[in-house]
Formats: structure tokens, sequence, C-alpha cells
């Protein structure tokens, strides 16, 4: 089985981190306490995880446009995750993650978060010729 | 991306930095989404609250805002959604000083960038509404929906700061919803029952926005037996923007661009869904099945027009409420309802009247902690949905059983 999974699109930068992997979508001011760092929304399946330093890998950008402001507050606070992988994006998160200088990737031939166990090891590429998302350890 | 040379010259400085980060941004994020080059934008509008901003966004704004003149101002109409407070009621929000003055440092940065401070995410009801084919910046979701959907507008949710980017350079990528190819229908739903009540259209879209699933689907709807009012559309588009994600839908034989099926349902299989009046009543007990009363009661996200402002009052009329009612409107919206007598029949009943603001964007959070408000009753599909992140327990009922709970120290009925 192919450990590396090929994005659409990817900005940011080179990283390595631990995954926190979710069937379920992602928006800063739907589903977070930003100040805490932790999934607010009750019904979210990541609901209590704090996401601080994590490589989120989520299946789609959700709700309002607030969160092309909010990545970069929660950058400049530092209380942030690492990187967003997403299966589907929306123009907010592109414009956030922008703004912020964050690190993300997006669109996979796959569900992405099927294919990425939580709590792995991933290392994240978002300025190769095909930006990727590899395995690099449980 | 292709450049013309007036983007070019934004892009090596010509136009001071301001323009130059603000094409460099639009250049990113147009580059990602796919964009071959920019079109040019009529209006932009931008969302702002300082919730969002937070100290550090304020300060970027004012960095822009410290330019010379000549550098730092917008090249097209630019307006604004909500602000995070209403200055003349903030102490029965117990919004803090803190609060009311990065609002005011927002607001002197956007006013001195030369944005028309209008505090609405109901422009499309009372500013300028977008005529079908016009290209678009809109910020607020909810305004995108309505604009691309019930007028023809085109655009993309541009958050603030691709909105303020596009209020400088007067352009946005051309990706999404500018292009045809994004504006045909992927998924067909067969409705079997014509929402009534506000909440019934929000909870409708509520319920599509989840079949939809992302921002790049498009829904149209067939089997609606009467058009819907415009309150009825911001409601329904609102909602299913804020659980969905999605930016256009179509009804057949009623939105501009589906006046037949065949206008916006491609040749081909779509995917089809059935939803009836037991999808959008178990969608509605979704929300009450654990609340046998509430805190206080909040009418906003959207705005309330002027029509929403008239019956609160003949609800309340004789009556009294016993625990908060908030009815949130435009800073437009609010001088008629004075005017007319509906702030002072509100008010006089207990409720109170706020405006230039958003419940779910004014630190409400904060408001909560500050003033013991844990349970919530209101009309909106879409406060339902974003309140449970800050910590809330609403029920989505209709305006009149709100009332209703209002007048009854809270049960609900």
């Amino acid at each position: 089985m192919s450990q590396i999974f090929h994005a659409r699109a990817g900005m940011g930068r080179k990283l390595q981190g631990q995954a926190l992997v979710a069937k379920d979508g992602f928006s800063a001011r739907y589903d977070l306490d930003r100040i805490k760092g932790v999934f607010s929304r009750p019904e979210h399946k990541l609901a209590g995880e704090s996401y601080v330093g994590r490589m989120l890998v989520l299946d789609a950008a959700k709700g309002g446009v607030a969160t092309a402001w909010m990545l970069y507050e929660m950058q400049a606070r530092g209380v942030m995750p690492a990187a967003l992988v997403l299966n589907a994006v929306n123009p907010i998160m592109v414009q956030g993650v922008a703004l912020a200088d964050f690190t993300m990737i997006s669109g996979f031939d796959c569900d992405i978060t099927q294919a990425i166990p939580n709590g792995a090891m991933v290392e994240i590429d978002p300025n190769a010729e095909r930006p990727h998302i590899r395995l690099i350890g449980s | 991306m292709r450049l013309t040379d007036d983007e070019q010259a934004m892009r090596t400085g010509a136009f001071g930095p301001a323009v130059q980060w603000a094409i460099e941004h639009q250049i990113k994020v147009g580059s990602y989404l796919g964009a071959d080059d920019f079109v040019p934008v009529t209006q932009a509008h931008i969302m702002a609250d300082t919730e969002s901003l937070g100290v550090a966004g304020v300060e970027w704004l004012e960095r822009w805002a410290a330019l010379p003149a000549h550098h730092r101002s917008v090249r097209i109409p630019t307006i604004t959604d909500p602000r995070g407070t209403d200055f003349a009621s903030a102490h029965k929000l117990k919004h803090q000083p803190w609060m009311l003055e990065l609002e005011r440092r927002a607001i002197a940065a956007f006013e001195t960038l030369g944005v028309l401070m209008t505090d609405t995410c109901i422009n499309y009801q009372t500013i300028m509404p977008p005529v079908r084919g016009e290209h678009c910046a809109y910020g607020d979701t909810g305004v995108v929906i309505y604009s691309n959907s019930v007028c023809g507008a085109r655009s993309n949710f541009e958050g603030g700061p691709s909105a303020l980017s596009a209020g400088l350079t007067g352009r946005t990528p051309r990706y999404g919803y500018h292009l045809d190819q994004h504006r045909q229908a992927s998924l067909l739903v067969q409705v079997s029952f014509t929402p009534r009540e506000l909440n019934e259209w929000g909870a409708l879209g509520g319920i599509v926005g989840r079949l939809a699933g992302d921002y790049w689907q498009v829904p149209a709807l067939v089997g609606l037996d009467r058009v819907p009012t415009s309150d009825e559309m911001k409601h329904f588009g609102a909602a299913l923007a804020s659980y969905g994600s999605v930016a256009l839908f179509h009804m057949i034989g009623i939105t501009p661009e589906a006046q037949r099926l065949d206008d916006a349902v491609p040749s081909g299989e779509l995917r089809t869904h059935d939803v009836g009046e037991a999808d959008v009543r178990a969608f509605q007990a979704g929300y009450t099945k654990a609340i046998d009363s509430v805190d206080l009661v909040v009418f906003s996200a959207p705005q309330l027009s002027l029509v929403e402002m008239q019956r609160v009052a003949e609800l309340l009329d004789g009556k009294r409420a016993t625990i908060p009612l908030l009815a949130v409107t435009s800073p437009q919206v609010k001088p008629d309802a004075d005017r007319m007598g509906l702030t002072a029949r509100i008010e006089n009943a207990g409720g109170t009247v706020l405006s230039g603001m958003c419940f779910y964007q004014s630190y409400a959070r904060e408001m909560a902690e500050a003033n013991g408000w844990k349970r919530l009753a209101t009309n909106s599909a879409k406060l339902t949905n974003i309140l449970g992140g800050y910590g809330y327990k609403p029920a989505l009922l209709s305006m009149e059983q709100c009332v209703a709970a209002a007048c009854a120290g809270g049960k609900l009925g």
C-alpha cells in the first residue's frame, strides 16, 4: 500500500508532526474554542480534543468567512494547529491560510480522513511538484 | 495567473504597499484555486468583527491605515458586515471596555481606508442589491448565497482580507462562481413540503446544506409550491451556506438562472434527494429535545428586515418579555423602525433592539459567561448551527414560539 498521498494544491512549508484525524469539517468560528485551543462544538467528532501543534486531517472546510481572519489571530497567539489537510477546501480556508502564512494541502483521489490513521506521524510537503502527505510512522 | 499591465504595476508596488500586498494575496489565493486571471468587481463587502480580527488583526489593519492617503484608499465601493457591538447598548450585553476599544480602533482604520461602515449582512435588502451578472467580492456567506442565487450576481466567499484586497485592487481572482461552468447544479433536491415559517425555511436550508456537503456543490430545488419572499430566501440561504458552506442554489422556475430545469441541471445523472415535512420537523426537534426552558431569545443572523421587525412588534403587543429578548437589525432599518414606532413597541414590551451587530459576531462566548446565558431560543437555523461551538444550547423555534417563550419566563410550550 502506498504511504504517500498526493494533493491537488498546497501552500506553506514542509512540516512533520502528529496527525489528528476525523471524518468531519473544519471552521475556526463554528468548531473551536480558540482561547483554550480545543474543538468545542459538541457535535464535532473531535469535541474536547486539543488541536494545538497537530496536523489536522479533516474532510471539508465549513462555516462562514471568519476563519479568514481567525487563522491569523490564532497564529499571532501561537494557539494553532501545525497544518491543515482537507479533502475539500472553500475559498475562505485558502484566504485565511494565505494571510496567516500557514500550511495546508487539499484535494485527494481518496478520502484522506480514511487513509491517515489518527495519531500517525506524517510529513506534509505543500511545495513539492505534487504536494503530498506521507506517513512516516504510527 | 495572467496579469494585465495594471496588475503588474500593482505587483511591483507602483500603487503603494497596501495594493502590492493585496494583489500578491489575491494571486496566492487565485493560484491555489485555479484562477487564470482577474475579473473586475463593482462592490466589496468586508466581514471584520473584532472577535475574529483579534488584536493582531486590528494592528494589521492599522498598519495599512497609517500609509499616506494616496496609498491607502479602496478604489470601489467597499462596505462592512456587522460589527462586534452596538455601542449604544453595549452595557446591556455586558460587553467589556476592551471590546469597545478594539472595535473603535478597527472602525477608525477602516474609515481611514475609505470603507463605508454600513455594518450590515442584509445589504442585498437595504444598500445596493447586485444585478444579474454583476461580479462582486462579498464577505458574509449569507450575502454571497443570496446575491448569487436570488439576484444572479457572481461572487465567491471573500473573507475579510480578500474582500479588503478586492476593495484596494478593484478586482478578484476569476475562479468558482465567477465562471459559468461552476454555476450548474450538482445535486437535485425534490421538496414535498413548502415551509411556512422562517425557521422552517432555515431548517430546509440546513438539511440541504448537510446533503450538499461542501462549497463546490450547487443544489437545485424542485417542488416548492410558491415563490419565497425575500426574508424566506434570506433564512433559507443563510442556513444553506452555514451548514453546507454552499454559495449558490437554484430553485427551478423561481431563481433567475433556473427558469427551466435544463437551465441549471446539466445533461446526465445528478444525485437526487427527497426532503419532506418530516425531515424539517426532525431537524428542528434535534435542537429542542433536551431543552424545556431558555435563558434568552435572539432574533439575529441575518439581521432583521423592517418586515421582520414589524412582526416581532406585533407578536409582543399587549405582552411582556420576562427574559432578555434581543431583536438585531441593521443601521439602515433601525431609523425606520424608530420612526414607525416599532422599536418603541418592542422595547416597551421588555425587548431590546440592537443595530449594526449580529449576535454570534459579538463576543458570544463572553456574553454567555457575563450574563449567565446558556440556553437560547431563536428562529434562525444559522444561529443554531454556530452557537453550539460557543457553549450555548440553542432551540430552533418559530418567531411566535420564541416570543411566547420570552413572555413565559423562558419556558418552552
